[in-house]
């Protein structure tokens, strides 16, 4: 049981827990307590210091829009930002409550009478523009990652088609997604007509930027994972005379696993980044958004709620790269390496 | 003794920056069914270039080799080759390891528990089935190895080649894995061409012993028939006459090339 937890804790990333797992489990509490400090004491003193720094700092600074706010500002806004969210929320429960009296009272009046159920239309929230975030990094990043990885494969085998992929994905790694941004959109207008689209553009749009800006971590990643496997490992394939398909099944793919997951990583984290921006710019309804109509908006309370933003990002930044290196190590053959 | 396997006249050149490089030169060798022949000699010698034409990894640039009458230009299951580190897909436990092996040669041949039966008689064959669930990584380097000897045993081969199976392994391992080795050969009666930098091995478990001269051109030097009877006891013959006598021919062998190459 306490092992299993550990075990657990460990593939997650939450080392911080373990200590507390084994004091509770009843082993020597000195040596955990002492544990526990070096793991969760200096890092809470660090963030400590660091929101002591920030409240000093920021009350230093004066802009058009006030003081720049210090953690307890911010902790306000975070707290306003929840309640808005379930104000809105009890606003839609009563709208549909509403509608539904009305519309039993017309087919009350007469049974064939039409109705009308409309959808609510108030505005997102903040969680609704975190879900919004996520939900369109997930997308950009999964057509990412289906492109990239099959085109990884194939050049890290073929030494001719690297050599001809490469320069282009040179280039196209460090372009900025700002760049992109409005060649994308044009594209999308031109391209994606449809009376009755299944996706909103600025979704499309910011997707796809974030998937030209993530594709090139996991393609080179792929590819140098693929071409550098133990010769001896194909030589077996060879000798067993399995087909292309195959080996790239049974040997190709499993043995560049690691690789490819550290360039997922990456993605993922270009990805997250990149859409902020890209957000911002093709007005999708996401957390660049809501940084971008704060800052239009201008009131006392707007960067204070853009950092609850910044913030938001970072942790769930954070999380996100968790959660792939849980499936790094998950899916890795060799569970004692060390992944960070 | 009908020749089963035939190197003939097998010559290799590889394109280099400065002009093509050869590497054999005219190698020459007539092995028989059933017999255990080892390959020695000085490192970059081209030992390990025999071996793998002979297992299709590379082409001959003359000559060819011909296996029962017939050609063998690519690899195959038939000439299953033991790697010197071992090459187990680290991601797959030791029996799926010998179970990749099984079922890609036997497809279609065996049916499901014919194969099961097949892949553990194989790991049983090399002491390994207390540990077949285990992955590489949780394996010593002989016990790895001796997965490696059971997934090749497995493609039942016409001919079993070792690249210096034992050559990555400390010493006592090493006579571990030869008594074993010998212990299956009696057994199976297999075709093995053994590469080895080890004259105690080589003697201990050949019947024939090819002494290959130093490259860039290598060819065969000398091939000594290694007649001594088996079943063959390491300690018995550490004191044998005939044993050392052998020995001391391989030595010297290698030593005169080695003067050679020094003057």
């Amino acid at each position: 049981m306490k092992d299993k937890i550990i075990n657990s804790l460990e593939l997650s990333g939450f080392t911080w827990f373990i200590p507390l797992v084994k004091l509770v489990a009843g082993e020597p509490p000195k040596q955990q307590l002492q544990e526990l400090m070096k793991m969760v004491g200096i890092p809470m003193l660090a963030i400590l210091i660091f929101l002591g720094m920030w409240h000093v700092g920021a009350a230093k600074v004066v802009t058009s829009l006030g003081q720049v706010p210090g953690p307890v500002q911010v902790w306000e806004q975070a707290s306003n930002l929840i309640d808005e969210h379930y104000v809105e929320r009890e606003k839609e429960v009563k709208f549909h409550e509403r509608q539904d009296v009305r519309n039993a009272k017309k087919l009350a009046k007469n049974p064939d009478a039409v109705i009308k159920v409309r959808s609510y239309t108030g505005k997102e929230t903040f969680f609704d523009q975190i879900l919004t975030s996520l939900w369109t990094v997930f997308v950009g990043f999964l057509i990412a990652s289906i492109i990239a990885i099959p085109i990884g494969v194939v050049s890290g085998l073929s030494n001719t088609l690297y050599s001809a992929l490469n320069p282009l994905i040179q280039i196209f790694k460090p372009i900025s997604p700002l760049a992109w941004l409005p060649i994308v959109t044009m594209v999308v207008s031109a391209v994606y007509v449809s009376d009755d689209p299944m996706f909103a553009k600025a979704f499309v749009t910011s997707a796809i930027t974030v998937t030209l800006c993530s594709l090139w971590p996991t393609l080179i990643n792929t590819a140098v994972g693929v071409s550098s496997i133990d010769r001896d490992l194909i030589n077996v394939g060879r000798v067993l005379r399995l087909n292309y398909v195959t080996t790239v099944i049974k040997i190709v793919i499993p043995s560049s696993i690691p690789m490819i997951f550290t360039g997922l990583r990456i993605s993922l984290g270009i990805g997250w980044m990149v859409l902020i921006a890209a957000e911002m710019l093709a007005q999708n309804p996401g957390l660049g958004k809501f940084i971008w109509d704060e800052f239009q908006n201008g009131s006392s309370a707007s960067l204070g709620r853009i950092m609850v933003a910044v913030i938001t990002i970072g942790i769930l930044g954070f999380m996100l790269d968790r959660v792939m290196l849980m499936m790094q190590k998950f899916f890795s053959y060799d569970k004692n390496s060390v992944i960070r | 003794m009908e020749k089963y396997l035939n190197i003939d006249h097998v010559s290799i050149e590889f394109p280099t920056a400065n002009g093509p490089f050869k590497a054999l030169d005219n190698v020459n060798l007539k092995i028989g069914k059933g017999e255990f022949v080892s390959i020695i000699g000085h490192s970059g010698c081209g030992k390990s270039t025999v071996m793998n034409i002979v297992g299709g990894l590379y082409q001959a640039t003359e000559g060819g080799v011909i296996l029962q009458g017939k050609e063998v230009n690519e690899p195959g299951p038939d000439r299953a080759i033991v790697f010197q580190n071992h090459s187990l897909f680290p991601w797959l436990t030791a029996y799926e390891n010998v179970e990749i092996a099984v079922k890609s040669v036997f497809k279609g041949k065996k049916s499901k528990q014919e194969m099961k039966n097949w892949i553990n008689h194989n790991i049983e064959l090399v002491h390994m089935s207390h540990a077949k669930d285990k992955l590489p990584a949780e394996l010593s380097g002989g016990m790895k190895q001796r997965i490696g000897i059971a997934r090749a045993l497995a493609m039942e081969p016409k001919v079993l080649l070792m690249d210096e199976p034992f050559g990555a392994l400390d010493a006592l391992t090493r006579a571990h894995l030869q008594d074993s080795l010998m212990e299956i050969q009696s057994d199976l009666n297999n075709t093995v061409i053994m590469i080895t930098h080890d004259v105690d091995e080589a003697v201990l478990l050949s019947d024939k012993i090819v002494m290959m001269t130093n490259g860039p051109a290598a060819t065969i030097g000398e091939v000594l028939e290694v007649n001594l009877d088996r079943p063959r006891k390491r300690l018995d013959l550490s004191d044998d006459i005939e044993y050392n006598h052998y020995r001391s021919k391989v030595i010297h062998f290698l030593h005169d090339l080695h003067a050679k190459k020094v003057a």
